[in-house]
């Protein structure tokens, strides 16, 4: 029997912000493939024009409420390159500890609450509360911890109120410190009994060759600064970020869109695990392998699997940055910093992909011009020939209408995408 | 309706309620799932029918709306109207919602294809100034914050649910800054609006040596010339004050003339 299907989802559920699908196939020709994007733009660049440079970490912040650390750092990061700053090593070890934890945070948020349901085959995870009560009791638990160490090091979970340029308004607690390190040891129950449950669900073997963008390490896993790289060997500096994501606007999306070799690119956990297996930890490595992942994996659900391998990444990574604090006394917060002329750049390894700001000063430190580019605009591409592509294998496959809708609508949460975000 | 738990021997009915979002991060909707320790009494409490960003099923049968976000295009306007028309009780959840949030810091520039350019450049684009919601229907309530505080909001339900009386702190943020025994950011030189700033965070910002930046607008015993006398004595530029004062929108007249005095000083 020849497919037939007319797909037409207006503001997708358990995404953040507002997207849309249509996909129609009429005797089993793809007539239309879409994946639109109609969030409202908000216009943080034009809000920053004239704003004292201390604005900015704090108003971009706002820019994503479920990353919000990770914007508020890249602004800080720009401002202190623009300013040709480096932070203490102290302040370096406490910024990524925070990165980490909003990333098992984020991770675990989009894992079990927005992607799950589809696996187990439930509308959300309040059915899940009666069924799987140990798996929401896990992912409660993950999610508590990666929030409270938040709370500690940032001073808030969302929208953080202790990070400033220069470094911190204030340390942690030491012994709360220690802690956290022993909560973070005993998560990894959790997360080995998380990629067990992963390990059940049937991953759709789908796939579309592109190409994968992300900070390259330099023998570890990286998330802030750095060089940028390509899986087709494209490699530039931090400061070249615009050659790396060359936006442009579509008629079919309120985002702008990237490019780079080939007709999109994709950001995120696949893209980072692609670009940098070798420099996973050995446990998380394991994961990733018992679970089918190993470079370079061009099926965009395994960005599920991705992210649950980064989990255990940061984790392990966590303790032993908790480590070195502990043998080291306390240096001074934050250090002072001199005002420039000039612009500065900063990237960063947020939960859904590589994030830029770019930020340009007068001499007083007033911003002059503001340039934030978004890991799920760099997606939306990516996501959009994605969707035809699958349209094309639902008609191979003879998937019917309730399959080819449930797939497409797991293709575009498998990106996790942050729309908001996207149309800043 | 289900009665599940009792109150003072009266059983509870629960309501349905929805989460809707407008312009905004979301991350108010997101705090609503950041108190994990007491998540799962929060849900028995209330049945949530509509919540895009968490659940798949909707329904337009709610009794409480909760609505994030300001407004920003036509298509959000008639979105609210149509939740206005559905709900019995409509919640402005977060700064966006009360009073615009960071979204209304574009409307200061009085020239929306400047700001259009600015972004988009040439590329037609659609927007509107950044207004609170209840610019266009009618609020019932109104739960301050950027972000919420779930504390907060989580007694704000129980009330709501229990039908108590809801009522917000008339004195400042600093009083709650006092009560928690930090060292005064002015003496820090650093800028804050807790003077001025309605309490009910539990002086969230400044218990972190963060100054206030007024995201839950003035209180209604805020002495605006008197902070303007502290900061002068501080040595705080006006600049510094204006910033934090038309960050949120909640401050509106009164930040419009500090950026008269500031832009006429320069």
């Amino acid at each position: 029997m020849k497919v037939n299907c007319n797909i037409d989802i207006k503001h997708l559920t358990r995404v953040e912000g507002h997207g849309s699908i249509q996909i129609r196939i009429e005797d089993g020709k793809v007539r239309k493939a879409n994946w639109e994007v109609v969030e409202t733009p908000r216009f943080f660049e034009a809000m920053l024009v004239g704003k004292h440079y201390e604005n900015a970490p704090y108003i971009c912040g706002r820019i994503c409420g479920i990353c919000s650390i990770g914007h508020t750092l890249a602004s800080i990061r720009a401002i202190e390159n623009g300013f040709e700053f480096t932070p203490s090593e102290q302040t370096g070890k406490l910024r990524i500890l925070l990165k980490h934890m909003e990333t098992l945070q984020s991770h675990i948020l989009h894992l079990y609450f927005l992607a799950a349901p589809d696996f187990l085959g439930v509308g959300s995870v309040l059915p899940l509360v009666d069924t799987h009560p140990e798996v929401v009791q896990a992912a409660l638990r993950l999610k508590l911890l990666a929030n409270d160490m938040c709370d500690e090091v940032g001073g808030r979970r969302l929208h953080p109120t202790r990070t400033v340029v220069g470094g911190f308004t204030m340390l942690p607690d030491k012994y709360q410190l220690k802690n956290f390190q022993q909560r973070l040891k005993d998560s990894l129950a959790d997360l080995t009994a998380s990629a067990d449950l992963f390990a059940t669900f049937v991953i759709p073997v789908f796939q579309r060759e592109t190409e994968f963008v992300s900070l390259k390490g330099e023998g570890d896993y990286p998330f802030i600064g750095g060089r940028l790289v390509s899986t087709d060997g494209v490699i530039k500096e931090e400061h070249e970020y615009r050659a790396m994501s060359n936006e442009y606007m579509a008629d079919w999306s309120t985002s702008k869109l990237s490019r780079l070799s080939r007709k999109s690119l994709a950001v995120g956990a696949l893209a980072r695990l692609n670009n940098n297996f070798n420099g996973l930890g050995p446990p998380a490595r394991e994961i990733s392998e018992k679970l089918g992942l190993t470079p370079v994996n061009h099926n965009p659900f395994m960005n599920n699997v991705a992210q649950l391998v980064e989990c255990v990444q940061v984790v392990m990574q966590s303790i032993e940055i908790i480590d070195t604090l502990l043998d080291t006394p306390w240096q001074e917060p934050k250090q002072r910093l001199e005002v420039k002329e000039g612009i500065g750049v900063g990237a960063v390894e947020v939960p859904r992909g590589i994030l830029y700001h770019c930020l340009e000063f007068d001499k007083e430190g007033r911003i002059k011009k503001a340039d934030c580019v978004i890991p799920t605009s760099q997606n939306h591409a990516n996501i959009h020939h994605d969707i035809e592509d699958l349209a094309e294998w639902c008609v191979e496959q003879g998937k019917n209408d309730k399959e080819i809708e449930l797939i497409a609508e797991m293709l575009v949460r498998a990106y996790d995408p942050c729309i908001s975000c996207s149309v800043h | 309706m289900k009665t599940e738990r009792t109150f003072l021997g009266v059983p509870i009915v629960k309501p349905k309620v929805g989460f809707f979002d407008l312009s905004s991060c979301e991350g108010c909707q997101l705090q609503m799932l950041n108190n994990e320790a007491s998540l799962l009494d929060f849900l028995s409490l209330v049945e949530i029918v509509n919540f895009r960003e968490g659940m798949k099923e909707k329904s337009d049968d709610y009794d409480i709306a909760f609505v994030e976000g300001s407004v920003t295009r036509a298509d959000e306007e008639e979105r609210l109207k149509i939740i206005r028309r559905n709900a019995g009780v409509v919640v402005a959840l977060g700064s966006c919602a009360c009073f615009g949030g960071v979204n209304q810091l574009k409307n200061r520039f009085n020239d929306l294809e400047w700001v259009k350019r600015q972004v988009y450049g040439d590329f037609p684009i659609e927007t509107q100034e950044a207004k609170p919601i209840s610019a266009f229907v009618k609020v019932d309530l109104e739960i301050y914050g950027c972000p919420i505080k779930k504390e907060e909001v989580e007694k704000i339900v129980t009330k709501l649910v229990l039908g108590q009386e809801i009522t917000h702190p008339n004195y400042p943020v600093c009083m709650e800054c006092k009560a928690n025994e930090n060292v005064c950011l002015f003496d820090l030189g650093e800028p804050c609006l807790g003077p001025v700033t309605r309490a009910g965070c539990d002086s969230w910002c400044p218990s972190n040596r963060m100054g206030c930046w007024g995201c839950r607008g003035p209180a209604p015993a805020a002495n605006l010339k008197q902070l303007e006398k502290i900061a002068e004595q501080k040595n705080i530029s006006k600049e510094r004050l204006l910033d934090r004062l038309e960050c949120f929108g909640g401050f509106g007249e009164a930040a419009r003339e500090m950026r008269t005095k500031v832009e006429g000083g320069r």
